[in-house]
């Protein structure tokens, strides 16, 4: 068995003196793990740091054996990510959000938006908001989806300034305003698409707000996964303070 | 099954030998042979001072380097100078620098770096008492010397937070090029790290 893709890095673990098991973000194989011989070697380990992008082969016998990677590096981009705090609690969220997926079932768009968003970590002015939309593509593809399509009351697409955050639906601003203390701000990015770049502290407080909302309650509350809970809360305030030292 | 060809005494020394770093189980037989044809030039003094180790080696309480007392052979060196702290990883990295008689600063030892995603938090390092300690020992620069990996960085940074309040000049160790190194092999992180930490000559 073997096949080519390309990866993104999401985990290193030690196997052994020399070798390591790569826990990779892979195009079309999805979350894949592999031993990656010599791994611990002073010339491997720079290109095993997480968020670094891969050429990956893979080998196995079978198809159920963990395999061995062949690895070739494509952006390693770490070094440049671990002068930003933020680019560094972003890594290690990513890999947390990618962790939560099962193994070896492909999720492309994800990958693509994942790799997309490590290269851009270190930019306060896009990072958020990617973050934002990617932690809403992991809902969505882990079956817990926000609908904010239209509004939950009458159907209208316009003017979606909130969502339930019991439903996930979105909703009007006219039908929602008498609710607006227990609604979630819609952000304006993700209702109707604001230039990459344009966005307003507001809207991204708002973004990181609502996903984090659904995240914590459908994803890590029931997963036990609590203790991831600080690396989120790091990133984003380490996005507010990336924000206030641009002003 | 294969026979026993030793006894269980030396068996157990075999298996033993083959948890140490380096050793497998054919190289374990082969330290075993050899100490047992030395038992008195060198299996002897070995476990002699094994067990002088074993009893004698304690966690400094200051810095957490290993020794046999506390505080450790550095904290109570007078030589060294106090204003200057060096945070280190792991003890290992503390003897590297010593090899490299780069400072004469003294260190604290974290114990390992933080890593969230394999639940190592703050409260598993040895991170308490290090703003007590710079408050108190007069320290004017931390510097940081931790491993230019994703997880030594982030420790890094949460140490900047941590000693922000403080007033210390917080340094950390350049990443560049190394001795020898040559930029056709060096990874693009390595390069653009050095590029920016450029320095005039």
């Amino acid at each position: 068995m073997d096949w080519n893709d390309r990866g993104l890095v999401i985990g290193v673990r030690r196997l052994g003196e020399t070798s390591v098991i790569l826990e990779a973000m892979t195009e079309r194989h999805g979350r894949h793990l592999g031993v990656v011989r010599g791994g611990r070697s002073r010339a491997m380990q720079p290109t095993l740091q997480l968020g670094n992008s891969l050429e990956l082969i893979w080998r196995a016998r079978l198809e159920e054996h963990i395999g061995v990677f062949a690895v070739e590096a494509d952006d390693l981009r770490a070094g440049r990510l671990m002068a930003s705090q933020m680019a560094l609690q972003g890594l290690h969220w990513l890999s947390a959000l990618l962790r939560l997926l099962p193994e070896r079932d492909p999720h492309a768009r994800l990958y693509a938006m994942a790799d997309a968003l490590a290269a851009h970590l270190d930019n306060p002015n896009v990072a958020p908001e990617l973050m934002v939309r990617f932690e809403m593509a992991v809902l969505a593809d882990l079956g817990f989806g926000l609908d904010i399509a239209s509004c939950a009351v009458s159907g209208s697409c316009d003017e979606l300034a909130y969502v339930s955050p019991k439903s996930g639906r979105a909703v009007g601003r006219a039908a929602g305003a008498p609710w607006a203390d227990r609604l979630l701000p819609l952000p304006a990015f993700l209702s109707n698409g604001v230039d990459a770049g344009a966005v307003s502290d507001a809207d991204v407080e708002a973004g990181l707000r609502l996903t984090w909302h659904f995240l914590r309650r459908d994803l890590f509350g029931p997963r036990g996964l609590e203790s991831l809970v600080a690396v989120r809360e790091i990133f984003a305030r380490e996005v507010r303070r990336a924000l206030e030292n641009q002003r | 099954m294969a026979e026993r060809v030793a006894g269980p005494e030396i068996e157990r020394l075999i298996q033993l030998l083959a948890r140490l770093p380096g050793l497998g189980p054919r190289s374990a037989r082969r330290a075993a042979l050899h100490l047992i044809r030395k038992r008195e030039e060198l299996l002897g003094p070995l476990a002699d001072a094994l067990a002088v180790a074993r009893a004698k080696i304690v966690i400094c309480s200051t810095c957490g380097n290993i020794d046999t007392s506390d505080p450790c052979n550095l904290c109570r060196d007078s030589r060294r100078d106090g204003s200057t702290l060096v945070v280190v990883e792991t003890v290992a990295d503390l003897w590297a620098l010593e090899r490299a008689g780069a400072t004469r600063g003294r260190y604290h030892i974290l114990g390992g770096v933080l890593s969230p995603l394999d639940g190592v938090g703050p409260k598993d390092l040895n991170l308490a008492h290090l703003p007590t300690r710079v408050r108190d020992d007069g320290v004017r620069e931390v510097i940081l010397a931790v491993n230019a990996t994703v997880d030594g960085q982030t420790t890094a940074h949460y140490i900047v937070d941590l000693l922000s309040g403080l007033d210390v000049k917080v340094t950390r160790l350049a990443h560049g090029v190394p001795v020898g190194g040559e930029l056709d092999y060096l990874d693009e992180g390595t390069l653009s790290a050095a590029l920016r930490q450029r320095t005039a000559v």
